[in-house]
């Protein structure tokens, strides 16, 4: 199959960037994965779940050294893992709603990255691991991007099956409940769903900038949207977009892919707010 | 969940000698004065503090319940319990007089009731891109929303906005909706389908008191033809007496309950408000 794909980018993408491997695995990584964190920011952004995501975010590292500590190879599984926790744990400290769920949460989510920080260096070995922090795209392997395609394709599978029922808890939770919707399963599956992503990318985008792709195309919509579904539309094509053009200026500059890509997405998101809907 | 009218499963001299029913395909059950909703001691604790204490009350279909209290004394956190959104202990039992008919929200003939809710709405984001339309769709449509509406569900919408005098607005942003136009929007929400007991969370401010008139005509008219029960938090006392049937003082636990100018009378409503005149029987409206 990847054999197909490196003759498809060949005779579509005639150009320096993309006749590398690398670039090729990468192109196809962010086209896999960009259009689901498009999908999933609208929500994050109407949700106002942005610290969340940054808390997962940050839980990775944590996964990471928790990982290389059991002795494990590959720290995927013991990312995957501990974002998971890190989400349940967060959302019942939201949910329980007492004053200053914010703090405590700020608290949780600096306490795991300090505490992957401090495992991760005993001994002088950071900066091995520091490809966890600004990402590494160009290291994408075949096997991995199989992996990928299967987990988002899960994950949309559930975003079509759920995204009404979690706008709807979104515009108000009585609402929801009114219509029998269970709202407090909603939102631990939504947040598991968030952590599953981060998990799945984190090692492409870098624990440092992946919260940008989970708010900047939701919001840049945003400035845009006329309704839901121009909402969605609008966030996986601008998701898709400063995706690929971050990667392929990320090629001509020399620079992280992952921060280059939240740059472009920065600028759009300024560029949307100029034609923003009076 | 079905866009086609419900087989009815009474003859409609029996259902349409009650309350003829003015838009039938849209009622989900047949009208019968019978069915009825019991909350059994029913409390909610926040912080070790007892915020509602064994409230107990039957809400009868075609009547109309206005709860009344000071601030605090727990009027939106009882809509809530009764929604299932705040924790309590107690019970909330529906019993209806006929099994629900199939393909309605309700899954037995005694068993939670399906409420329709209108909340205040002044917490709703006014930035956010959601339609009339889509929260309308989120709720009765499976389809994911980023994939389009089909023309018969904005059928189905046109006409429930319609009920409520709020046709027109479906493709309006909820946030950009004015006070009155929101409170229209989310009534006809709230009866799409119809529900067993309609609850209604005043809105403090944002809609003037000619709109809140209007708007309790709309409810009387509404409970008339489809014999519905309605529960409301009010703070317009005038208006309340208008429509209810019965009002109960709240104040963490019930007061005292009763028909408006009963309650009115009442020395601790006339220690927490003053002196409240009833509206005499000719301002009250029609029923």
């Amino acid at each position: 199959m990847i054999h197909a794909w490196y003759a498809l980018v060949d005779a579509l993408l005639p150009f320096a960037w993309a006749s590398h491997a690398f670039m090729k695995n990468a192109l196809a990584a962010v086209l896999v994965l960009s259009p689901l964190f498009g999908a999933l920011s609208t929500l994050v952004v109407s949700n106002r779940l942005a610290y969340f995501s940054d808390a997962v975010g940050h839980a990775a590292l944590t996964g990471v050294a928790l990982g290389s500590l059991v002795g494990l190879l590959d720290p995927g599984p013991a990312v995957l893992a501990f974002s998971l926790l890190l989400a349940l744990l967060v959302v019942t400290l939201r949910r329980r709603g007492a004053a200053g769920a914010e703090t405590v949460i700020g608290i949780v989510s600096s306490t795991a990255v300090a505490l992957g920080i401090v495992l991760l260096s005993r001994g002088g070995g950071f900066s091995k691991y520091s490809a966890y922090l600004v990402g590494d795209i160009l290291s994408v392997r075949p096997a991995e991007l199989g992996a990928a395609l299967a987990g988002t394709a899960a994950l949309w599978l559930l975003w079509a099956f759920f995204s009404n029922r979690l706008l709807l808890a979104s515009v108000d939770e009585g609402l929801a409940r009114s219509r029998g919707l269970k709202t407090g399963l909603l939102e631990y599956g939504f947040a598991l769903a968030v952590a599953a992503v981060v998990a799945l990318s984190i090692r492409w985008t870098g624990i440092l900038v992946v919260n940008a792709l989970l708010v900047l195309p939701g919001a840049a919509a945003r400035n845009l949207a006329r309704g839901t579904r121009s909402y969605h539309l609008l966030a996986v094509i601008l998701s898709v977009f400063a995706s690929v053009v971050g990667l392929v200026a990320s090629y001509y500059l020399d620079s992280a892919t992952g921060a280059t890509i939240v740059l472009v997405g920065a600028l759009l998101y300024l560029a949307t707010t100029q034609a923003r809907r009076r | 969940m079905s866009p086609v009218p419900p087989p009815r499963l009474i003859g409609p001299a029996t259902a349409s000698a009650r309350a003829p029913l003015a838009a039938a395909d849209r009622a989900d059950r047949p009208a019968c004065g019978r069915c009825g909703t019991s909350v059994e001691g029913l409390s909610v604790r926040r912080g070790g503090r007892l915020v509602l204490n064994e409230v107990s009350l039957n809400f009868h279909c075609g009547e109309a319940t206005v709860i009344i209290g000071r601030n605090g004394a727990g009027k939106s956190t009882l809509l809530k319990a009764l929604l299932g959104l705040v924790p309590h202990t107690g019970r909330v039992r529906h019993s209806a007089a006929v099994p629900a008919p199939r393909g309605s929200r309700r899954r037995g003939a005694a068993a939670r009731p399906v409420f329709g809710y209108v909340p205040q709405g002044a917490h709703l984001d006014h930035e956010s891109p959601t339609t009339v339309a889509d929260l309308f769709a989120s709720a009765l449509s499976r389809r994911p929303l980023w994939l389009g509406r089909p023309a018969e569900l904005d059928r189905r919408i046109e006409k429930a906005l319609a009920v409520t005098g709020a046709g027109g607005l479906s493709r309006s942003r909820l946030g950009a909706l004015s006070g009155g136009e929101l409170q229209r929007v989310l009534l006809a929400f709230a009866l799409e389908p119809m529900p067993d007991v309609l609850l209604l969370d005043e809105p403090v401010s944002g809609v003037d008191h000619a709109g809140m008139r209007d708007f309790y005509a709309l409810l009387s008219r509404l409970r008339r033809e489809h014999d519905l029960a309605i529960v409301m938090v009010s703070h317009d006392f005038d208006l309340a007496a208008a429509i209810a049937d019965r009002i109960v003082f709240l104040d963490g636990r019930v007061v005292c309950s009763g028909p408006p100018a009963e309650v009115f009378a009442h020395p601790a409503v006339v220690e927490a408000f003053g002196e409240i005149k009833a509206p005499s029987r000719e301002r009250r409206a029609p029923r």
